[in-house]
């Protein structure tokens, strides 16, 4: 059965299209079959960020609006052939997103993947509202930080009142993705630890994304970067959050800050 | 200086807890209603006009949330002039 999974986080530039990215990548390498959806409609950028920007011919919008079929408009991943990729379109009409045509989309996606992952735009507005609108779980990006994580409060609402399930009596499952953490500022007290956060949203933590070059060079080069550098700190962690999606029960990783320890020892004198 | 930080570090993060359990608190207690320092202004004008005639930027309403009280302060200037008094169960 398919898994339909929400990136959402209420503010913008928290991470949501390279989460969306890294998850889907993530979860095709691990031999699921995923398409990744862009619900920015005006400002794509899930297929730049996915390399697959020129090869763009059709979008949500023209699938919704009967101008393309599904499987002309969905995009193979050059490098993973189990991820695909539905672009957002590129029109400044936000009413071109329909609740029928959403729910007809997701529906047909749901027979062909096992996994359909709906990047949210940032805002509460349409766009938001029906990226989340007919999930079974939903990853919440959240940089520590006091703005990124009242919004991501107000999205939590949102999940537990706006979405289909919801509305059904159900729950979406809600997972807590911490990004852009600094494990040192974070020891320092300049920074929100994750206990920090986890107290004041009470969500389960599926994973920490140090804040990392890595995570730069693979949107510079159009590559998740669970596949840009596979080794990298952020790429294991968006693997292990897969891997929990998924079901499985392993140990969030914290990033420390024991490499810098010398640094912070001795580096500094010399600085 | 790297010696006073280790010492005396600027920990700003426990503020930035702080005032996030406070405003939360709040905001998740009056999620759905929508602007109630709007609703609660409107409708205290409402009844403040029906007496006496002021003109709506002589009515100041103002919240200060705190972790255990909170107070909401109404400041109403009345107009000096005692013939703008509307008669009292007019």
């Amino acid at each position: 059965m398919a898994q339909v999974l929400v990136v959402t986080s209420g503010k913008g530039g928290v991470g949501k299209t390279t989460t969306t990215a890294a998850l889907g990548a993530a979860l095709a390498q691990q031999g699921q079959t995923v398409v990744v959806i862009d619900f920015d409609v005006g400002l794509r950028n899930l297929d730049l960020v996915m390399g697959a920007e020129r090869r763009v011919v059709f979008d949500l919008v023209n699938v919704i609006q009967g101008v393309a079929k599904l499987p002309q408009a969905l995009i193979r991943d050059k490098r993973l052939d189990t991820l695909w990729l539905l672009p957002a379109s590129q029109t400044r009409d936000k009413d071109a997103l329909t609740s029928n045509g959403v729910a007809r989309v997701i529906a047909e996606l749901k027979q062909k993947f096992d996994w359909v992952i709906c990047d949210s735009p940032a805002g509460i507005e349409r766009g938001a509202t029906l990226a989340m609108r007919h999930a079974d779980a939903a990853v919440i990006v959240t940089n520590p930080e006091v703005s990124s994580v009242r919004d991501s409060d107000r999205i939590i609402g949102l999940l537990d009142a706006k979405t289909e399930k919801a509305e059904k009596g159900g729950r979406v499952d809600k997972h807590l993705l911490i990004t852009r953490y600094d494990p040192l500022r974070a020891s320092k007290g300049e920074m929100l630890n994750i206990d920090d956060v986890l107290d004041i949203l009470s969500v389960p933590l599926i994973g920490v994304v140090p804040e990392s070059e890595e995570v730069l060079r693979a949107s510079n080069v159009g590559s998740p970067v669970t596949l840009c550098n596979p080794s990298s700190a952020a790429a294991r962690a968006y693997g292990e959050a897969a891997r929990r999606l998924k079901g499985e029960n392993l140990p969030v990783t914290i990033p420390s800050d024991k490499k810098r320890l010398f640094t912070r020892l001795f580096g500094r004198r010399a600085a | 200086m790297s010696l006073l930080d280790w010492i005396r570090p600027r920990a700003s993060a426990p503020v930035a807890r702080d005032r996030l359990k406070i405003l939360l608190a709040h905001e998740r207690a009056f999620r759905g209603q929508s602007d109630l320092l709007g609703v609660l202004r409107e409708e205290i004008m409402s009844v403040v006009c029906r007496h006496m005639s002021v003109a709506p930027d002589q009515v100041q309403v103002r919240m200060d949330r705190g972790q255990s009280v909170s107070t909401l302060a109404i400041d109403i200037e009345l107009p000096s002039s005692p013939g703008v008094l509307l008669a009292a169960g007019s």
